[in-house]
């Protein structure tokens, strides 16, 4: 048997498919936002999901993978941003112990639970990281870095909240057992 | 006695998240180079038995078993699912989800590179499984270069390159058209020959699988075999059609003609099958006896196409020229291979796209201004895969959602949505989650999920696609009580049981052109238009030639009398 | 998608290189690039980008839309650093020489335009590079390259199964939200941005369903397949390394070297021209 550390197979696919996904909708997937020639990034409520679903690990790997994916799809990456991702999904992933999403219950409790956990992530991943780095490998000032790391992250926390809470409801439903259901006349 | 490589002995699977064994006192032998087959209904327990000679069960899907289960000597409790990946190779239902590779070239080489071959060797094996399957000229292509055929022929060179004794197919058949599907069975059979491996089959379409014939049938049900002979003998029984399997359409023909079935006859295979002059008689007189076809009155005209063409970028036309009218309350089959334009043809009537000529008209109205919204009040979608169109986990919000978007009141939505799943006979579910409905059930709450907006005219993708006799039956008679309260129904599909029993119509796309549009009976006694269509020949066609009779008109009786036995 | 760069095949010495070289390339680059302000070294990186990517044979046409969309992005960034912060060269430079003064805060500063200019620089250093990497290298070849360089095998893995199913999920998605539109599933309309993003879900939400299934039959594809079963593996679309791919390497090597030898000598990352 493999050791406990080293990553299943399942979590491997789940990176290689959720990248896929965070790229796709990441994009091709254009919503507008309310901010004219700015658009919705519905790639970190999916980000999200996949953090709850399978932990912080595949969290990590989809946020750094797709992200680069997408930056090198336009024609070059812009690092510091991964890297956000990356951390976000890291965040997000340790939300899993405490939503626990196969049990089937996705209720007020894990709403806030998940809530909270993307709260969080996004604030260290936009206001922190991104930052951060951008400060250090380009020096850039930091009036800028905070006004497009609040938009940044207010508008990712936002859509996370959204749709990220909207799928994981739904899922949560699929998990539950049929046993008390009855039919009705 | 040949080599026993595989044998159950009183063995029980138990997944861990079900109270109760899926599969229950199993024993079976299979031999050294034998070509078994495994059928049963859906959820007789047949894909937890591959399961567990492939060791998915219960390496990725835990669960607990009793008895014993050795393959190839080694005790399957006791192996990894490496240990076993060596005697056995599967190949699976999903000829997209196996294709891991970027190109044929990476997946053929898949599992050698797993096992560190070094790059030669695995370059060379993989040329030499490639020409085996035919592939040697598409070794660079990637999967969506290739068809499902050409993509599950990747997925056997990427098994046989382990040089397995053991080959298990899961469902070859149920992504291939029918062309594709005999080619597969021709191929495994082939292999077979030349490799001397022993192969299991898991298939539900019975005649199809029986093209290459086999050495035995297994059947299941209920996570039990009970039945475990020669294809003559259980042919002789009536026990597939008790367990609900579709007995090949040549059998029922002969069935209906009243000749007594034995086992001088072969009636495994029409190919084999000794037919007396008598027998020849029998079907004959049946046919003389049949009523001719009767004439129906021309019904209103709904829907007209008129030399329509489309192309997804400014080069290539994918479809050119189409023309066609349907009439209110007809029931049509749209055949033809993977990339014919079927599904495009589809699009343009939902508006999904827009066509570059031509004009699509609706009870005299033309659709070309209307938004996709729009169309949908006419002409409603329903995709092959419910799970890719089902957006809410309850049942009624899922059904409700079209009508809550238009901003209809509650109660509108409440009494319009409670209505439709009358019609779907889903009313006593209306509380359920979508996820404790089955398959068939699922593909209900689609179509309810569309007919809430009233549509005149249903367009489905492929409805029956991988489902057993009883859902596929399940489904096209809810589909046939639709089409006779007055709803035109358009179907995209490769299924020939579904053109000849429930359709009236084909219209037939090769190429981006639509090169015939008639009747099913038609269809099925020219072969040229078959081989063009990626369908093939029926055993009715091969019986009625074998009887000396007119393949059409035979065929059209048979179907008339089908039905009719059908309607009783 | 002709907006959506993609490996192109061709024949020249850098597509012959492989992906291991390209990517220890692209890599060792992006750090002297981002490590220096050094407007001399970054203004050579720049100009020996362009002259690779010529010789690399891509066509301008191949690469304009990207190129374009990336000035865009950097002009972006440049307004924004003048509007928050018009003195940020002065700050990083310890001089100021203004040049006009427009209006409240907001001046021409020499020693402001000479930051913009180094900021811009920075990326366009790595521009040419990265364009390379993108449309010179295999995707298949990608995964080994990744496993050369150190990553895990199951990492890599996982990136060539994102590049091998990036197609099936497009597709889904366009499947998908083509029968959600026809339900009345509207994300470009004018609607409320919260309605939009509620209403996406509905197409979201197949999405990740399908997309769950199809994780648990590629994976046992995989395990039926013995991926995993060895502490490495080996990859038949590896290409073996040659005297040019240690060339190109040592090349990369050397100019970082250039960029750290430029920061020692100035005693930091900045080359000053005001004092």
């Amino acid at each position: 048997m493999e050791k406990k550390s080293s990553l299943s197979i399942k979590s491997i696919v789940a990176i290689g498919i959720g990248a896929a996904l965070f790229f796709v909708l990441g994009r091709f997937v254009a919503i507008p936002s309310p901010v004219p020639n700015t658009t919705i990034n519905i790639q970190y409520g999916i980000l999200g999901v996949f953090g709850v679903i399978y932990g912080p690990v595949v969290g990590i790997l989809v946020g750094f993978i797709g992200h680069t994916l997408i930056d090198l799809s336009w024609g070059s990456p812009w690092w510091s941003w991964i890297i956000a991702s990356a951390v976000f999904g890291l965040i997000i992933g340790l939300a899993k112990k405490k939503v626990d999403i196969e049990k089937g219950e996705f209720g007020t409790k894990q709403i806030i639970a998940f809530n909270l956990f993307q709260l969080v992530g996004h604030a260290v991943a936009w206001l922190v990281i991104a930052p951060a780095l951008d400060i250090l490998i380009y020096n850039e000032p930091t009036e800028k870095l905070l006004a497009q790391g609040l938009w940044a992250g207010a508008s990712n926390f936002i859509t996370t909240a959204i749709v990220g809470t909207i799928l994981l409801a739904a899922y949560a439903k699929t998990r539950t057992k049929e046993g008390s259901l009855k039919q009705e006349k | 006695m040949r080599e026993t490589l595989i044998s159950f002995e009183n063995y029980t699977f138990q997944y861990r998240s079900q109270a109760e064994p899926t599969i229950h006192d199993i024993n079976l032998q299979i031999h050294k180079g034998e070509r078994v087959i495994i059928v049963g209904p859906s959820g007789c327990g047949k894909s937890t038995l591959a399961h567990c000679l492939n060791g998915l069960n219960p390496f990725s899907y835990p669960g607990k078993s009793t008895g014993t289960l050795t393959i190839c000597g080694v005790e399957a409790a006791q192996a990894s699912i490496f240990e076993l990946s060596r005697y056995v190779g599967t190949v699976l239902q999903d000829t997209d989800g196996q294709f891991i590779g970027m190109t044929v070239l990476e997946d053929i080489a898949f599992s050698m590179e797993n096992d560190c071959v070094a790059q030669d060797e695995m370059k060379r094996r993989t040329k030499e499984e490639a020409a085996k399957v035919g592939l040697l000229d598409k070794l660079p292509a990637a999967p969506h270069e290739l068809s499902g055929g050409q993509k599950q022929r990747v997925s056997m060179a990427g098994v046989l390159v382990n040089r397995v004794p053991i080959l298990l197919f899961d469902e070859p058949l149920a992504n291939l058209d029918p062309a594709a599907g005999r080619e597969a069975m021709e191929l495994i059979d082939d292999l077979q020959k030349v490799n001397g491996s022993t192969v299991v089959i898991i298939e539900h379409r019975l005649e199809d699988a029986m093209h290459r014939n086999a050495d035995r049938i297994i059947l299941m049900e209920e996570g039990r075999i009970v039945s475990d002979t020669t294809p003559t003998a259980l042919f002789l029984s009536d026990r597939l059609s008790l367990a609900g399997i579709r007995e090949p359409l040549y059998i029922t023909a002969l069935k209906y003609a009243g000749v007594k079935l034995t086992e001088e006859i072969h009636p495994e295979r029409m190919e084999d099958m000794v037919l007396s002059d008598a027998a020849k008689a029998q079907v004959c007189k049946w046919f003389e006896n049949q009523a001719g076809p009767m004439e129906k009155a021309v019904p209103e005209q709904m829907l007209s196409v008129e030399e329509l063409s489309f192309g997804y970028t400014e080069e290539k036309e994918n479809l050119s020229e189409i023309s066609f009218t349907v009439s209110q309350g007809e029931m049509v089959s749209i055949v033809g291979k993977n990339g014919a334009g079927k599904s495009t043809l589809a699009k343009l009537l939902c508006g999904f796209v827009t066509q570059k000529n031509g004009s699509i008209t609706l009870k005299g109205r033309d659709l070309s201004e209307d938004t996709i919204k729009e169309r949908a009040g006419y002409i409603g979608y329903v995709m092959q895969n419910p799970n890719q169109m089902i957006s809410k986990p309850m049942i009624y919000d899922e059904v409700a959602m079209s009508l809550r978007l238009k901003g209809m009141s509650e109660e509108e939505v409440e009494k319009r949505v409670f209505e439709t799943l009358k019609i779907c006979g889903l009313y006593p579910f209306r509380s359920w989650p979508v996820s404790a409905l089955s398959y068939g059930q699922k593909k209900r709450v689609t179509i309810a999920s569309i007919l809430v907006q009233e549509p005149e005219m249903l367009i489905l993708d492929e409805p029956t696609a991988g489902q057993d006799f009883r859902h596929y039956t399940e489904i096209m008679e809810f589909l046939k009580e639709l089409n006779e309260s007055g709803i035109t129904v358009l179907m995209i599909t490769h299924d020939m049981h579904l053109m000849l029993e429930y359709t009236e119509r084909s219209l037939v796309f090769a190429d981006g052109r639509m090169i015939a549009d008639t009747t099913p009976a038609r269809l099925f006694s020219d072969p040229e238009l078959l081989k063009r269509a990626s369908l093939k020949v029926t055993s009715l066609y091969e019986l009625a030639l074998r009887c000396g009779l007119d393949p059409e008109a035979y065929i059209e009786k048979f179907i008339q009398y089908d039905r009719q036995v059908r309607n009783e | 998608m002709s907006a959506t760069l993609s490996y192109i095949e061709k024949n020249s010495f850098i597509h012959r290189m492989t992906g291991t070289t390209k990517l220890l390339f692209f890599l060792i680059w992006s750090i002297a690039a981002m490590m220096t302000y050094d407007t001399r070294v970054l203004v050579g990186m720049f100009v020996t980008g362009v002259i690779l990517f010529v010789l690399s044979g891509l066509k301008w046409r191949e690469v304009r839309f990207a190129v374009l969309f990336m000035a865009a992005l950097i002009a972006i960034n440049l307004i924004g650093i003048y509007l928050f912060s018009p003195e940020q060269g002065v700050r990083i430079y310890g001089t100021r020489h203004e040049l006009v003064h427009l209006f409240w805060r907001y001046s021409i500063v020499a020693e402001q335009l000479f930051y913009m200019f180094n900021f811009m620089m920075k990326y366009l250093a790595v521009i040419p590079i990265a364009l390379l990497f993108i449309m010179a290298t295999n995707p298949s070849e990608f995964a080994a390259s990744l496993n050369k360089i150190g990553v895990s095998y199951r990492v890599g893995y996982a990136v060539a199964i994102a590049l091998r199913y990036i197609p099936d999920v497009q597709r889904d998605y366009h499947e998908i939200s083509q029968a959600q539109q026809a339900r009345g599933v509207d994300l470009s309309r004018k609607d409320k941005t919260f309605e939009r993003l509620k209403n996406s879900a509905a197409i979201l939400f197949p999405l990740v369903l399908s997309s769950l299934q199809r994780i648990e039959v590629i994976s046992n594809a995989m395990e039926l397949r013995g991926f995993g079963k060895q502490k490495k593996r080996t990859w038949i679309m590896e290409k073996p390394f040659v005297a040019r791919d240690y060339a190109a390497v040592a090349f990369a090597v050397l100019a970082l070297g250039i960029s750290v030898g430029f920061m020692i000598h100035n005693g930091g990352r900045y080359f000053n021209p005001f004092v």
